[in-house]
């Protein structure tokens, strides 16, 4: 890092305060205590995180299980759509350590992206949408993990209102009745990178990637944290407990350098509706507030957030503003990629590099990774599917770690 | 006119809608109020001003989420009425004026306000939803928002040359995943079961939300309520 960087360390120094963290004088109730109740009524049915689970400290100071297999994977429809590598990272990390998991067919998107950005939708529709869901992986014995920060925050802000308003209830009921399936909330709701965070040392036991040469600036969700902010994962050790510990703590287990910048606080951008068909506002927030801020206060090689919207904001924002001359050309990636990169995922079987749009080439050259190679293998694969001696990429050609050359 | 301390009355916006009624605005403000999530999202407001200090859309726009609490608070109908039909649609749903030191929920009074919109038809809010159909569209069918083969060039054209590459590679490049449940997968974002699109669509139809497709967009809302009812009639 150069001396001008202003460090996570510098600014901890100046403002970080002790932070207490009491669970009995937190100013919001804990919901677990509610689920209870109602399922004690016999009128949910909460299911259980299952062991092996490891608990977190969150916001203010509650523990959080956070199961680490047996897993029913919610997946997020921009990362299956638009960054296919940001689902397969997270599935081949699982893999890594022969985790028990579920891919599942029977799960829809939560569908909360297009409210936020239209409203065409109600309380209840939402609310069926995710116990849907919800009960779908409770009827298959593994606990959903929640890939999305939107689905995640969505889900978390209906639960509250299923538990505070039981016309709510009533109505899901009816509606999951004419399917057969019961109202099952879990007993935590919980995303991905909350799994990643208390994985992190697993993942740096199994480096292959030295990356300390990385600095890195990290967008924190706002989905993530903002909504329902108790249920977020905070550390005082990461930031002096004053911001979310995830996405930070992996990256700093792995040996990157994790750099401030000012306007960690600020979204992306990406507006839900805006970044489909208003993306004037998206493309300047992101570059203005998000990536010439990170140039200009830390200039790193790359920015790690752990949403889909964000990596997509972020990462597709900055080609008109090339144009325009603005300072641009920071890399984007998830958490999970990463984490699978340092531990040697195929930049492109897994990774998928091929459809980020910021010029990642830099980042894996200073990683002394010779993308060209595995770019060219990943074309030799792609000519076998064209030519139909290969029907696709399977688990099989991409579960081995690569060996750098 | 120059304001004068007669003429000067903060709170009371001028008539910028005379051709809706008094009566019909106070409509629209009541149905908002009458939402059971309300007494969640409105506590009162302490001008603060901390939401908009942390509010990505009040950097770009003329919008200001302090605005909108103090107008609701204040039960002012005529500026409510212009919230509804012109602010709510700025506003980025990144929840970070949840920030407020009150508890107040600006952007879900913004979503109570545009469900309120969508489902009394505003033409201002069928205008600002006229370009985003196709995404109502497969949300609704497929139950998802986003698919591989929404990356079109005239779609995205300012995501760069990249996305004419990723269309004329989406067959081949999607086979090359490794995830089972997206390999080969074009037109969803991944591979879900019947069933459970039928249990989609059966939500939709239970809960009305087809009703307020149909006051957004009745062209829509026949093609969507045609493929579905085939489906759900074919079991």
């Amino acid at each position: 890092m150069t001396e001008n960087l202003t460090t996570v360390e510098q600014i901890l120094e100046r403002k970080s305060h002790a932070v207490t963290r009491d669970p009995n004088v937190a100013p919001t109730h804990d919901i677990r205590e509610t689920l209870f109740e109602l399922e004690a009524k016999g009128e949910i049915i909460v299911q259980r995180v299952p062991e092996p689970y490891v608990e977190m400290v969150t916001k203010y100071g509650r523990t959080k299980k956070i199961p680490i297999e047996h897993t029913w994977h919610h997946k997020s429809c921009g990362q299956c759509g638009h960054i296919p590598g940001y689902s397969s990272s997270i599935f081949w990390l699982h893999r890594q350590f022969g985790l028990d998991y579920l891919d599942p067919t029977d799960q829809t998107s939560c569908t909360g992206w297009n409210y936020y950005a239209s409203a065409t939708s109600n309380a209840s529709a939402q609310a069926a949408v995710m116990s849907r869901n919800f009960s779908a992986a409770y009827q298959t014995g593994y606990f959903p993990m929640i890939h999305c920060g939107t689905s995640y925050g969505h889900y978390k802000e209906i639960r509250e209102q299923l538990v505070h308003h039981k016309e709510l209830r009533d109505d899901v009921r009816r509606i999951l009745d004419k399917m057969g399936k019961p109202l099952v909330i879990p007993e935590e709701i919980v995303h991905y990178s909350e799994w990643v965070h208390v994985m992190r040392n697993k993942f740096a036991e199994k480096q292959v990637v030295d990356m300390s040469p990385i600095t890195a600036t990290v967008h924190p969700a706002c989905h993530y944290y903002k909504i329902v902010a108790e249920d977020a994962i905070y550390d005082p050790d990461i930031y002096g407990g004053q911001r979310t510990a995830v996405v930070t703590a992996v990256l700093e287990a792995l040996g990157i350098n994790v750099a401030d910048y000012s306007t960690w606080f600020d979204c992306c951008g990406f507006g839900f509706r805006h970044v489909l068909v208003q993306r004037d506002f998206t493309r300047s927030f992101a570059v203005l507030r998000k990536i010439e801020t990170m140039k200009n206060e830390a200039n790193p090689d790359l920015t790690v957030t752990h949403d889909t919207g964000c990596v997509t904001t972020l990462d597709k924002s900055q080609f008109a503003a090339k144009a325009h001359d603005r300072k641009v050309g920071i890399p984007v990636l998830s958490d999970a990629q990463v984490a699978a990169l340092a531990m040697g995922a195929h930049p492109f079987r897994v990774v998928q590099f091929h459809w980020h749009s910021t010029d990642w080439r830099p980042f894996l050259d200073k990683l002394g990774i010779n993308w060209q190679k595995y770019w060219d293998e990943f074309q030799s694969d792609l000519d076998a599917i064209r030519a139909g001696t290969k029907s696709g990429i399977t688990w099989e050609d991409a579960d081995k770690p690569v060996v750098y050359a | 006119m120059p304001t004068t301390i007669e003429s000067w009355n903060p709170g009371k916006a001028e008539n910028r809608h005379p051709d809706v009624t008094y009566d019909e605005k106070e409509r629209l403000f009541l149905e908002v109020k009458n939402d059971p999530r309300y007494s969640d999202f409105l506590y009162g407001c302490y001008e603060c001003g901390i939401c908009v200090s942390t509010c990505p859309s009040a950097r770009f726009y003329d919008y200001s989420p302090r605005v909108i609490a103090q107008a609701m608070a204040r039960e002012d109908i005529e500026r409510v009425y212009d919230i509804i039909s012109e602010d709510i649609w700025n506003c980025a749903q990144c929840f970070s004026c949840l920030r407020c030191p009150r508890g107040n929920n600006p952007g879900g009074l913004v979503t109570l306000l545009r469900e309120v919109a969508v489902k009394n038809g505003l033409q201002e809010t069928k205008d600002v939803l006229q370009g985003y159909s196709r995404v109502i569209y497969k949300v609704m069918l497929k139950g998802n928002q986003v698919s591989p083969d929404m990356l079109q060039p005239d779609f995205f054209p300012d995501w760069g040359p990249w996305v004419k590459e990723f269309s004329a590679n989406m067959p081949v490049w999607r086979k090359a995943i490794p995830v089972d449940t997206l390999r080969g997968v074009t037109d969803a974002a991944w591979r879900t079961d019947r069933k459970t699109l039928l249990e989609l669509y059966t939500i939709w139809f239970e809960t009305g939300n087809m009703d307020i497709i149909k006051e957004i967009d009745e062209g829509l809302y026949d093609l969507l309520a045609d493929v579905m009812q085939e489906e759900l009639e074919e079991g």
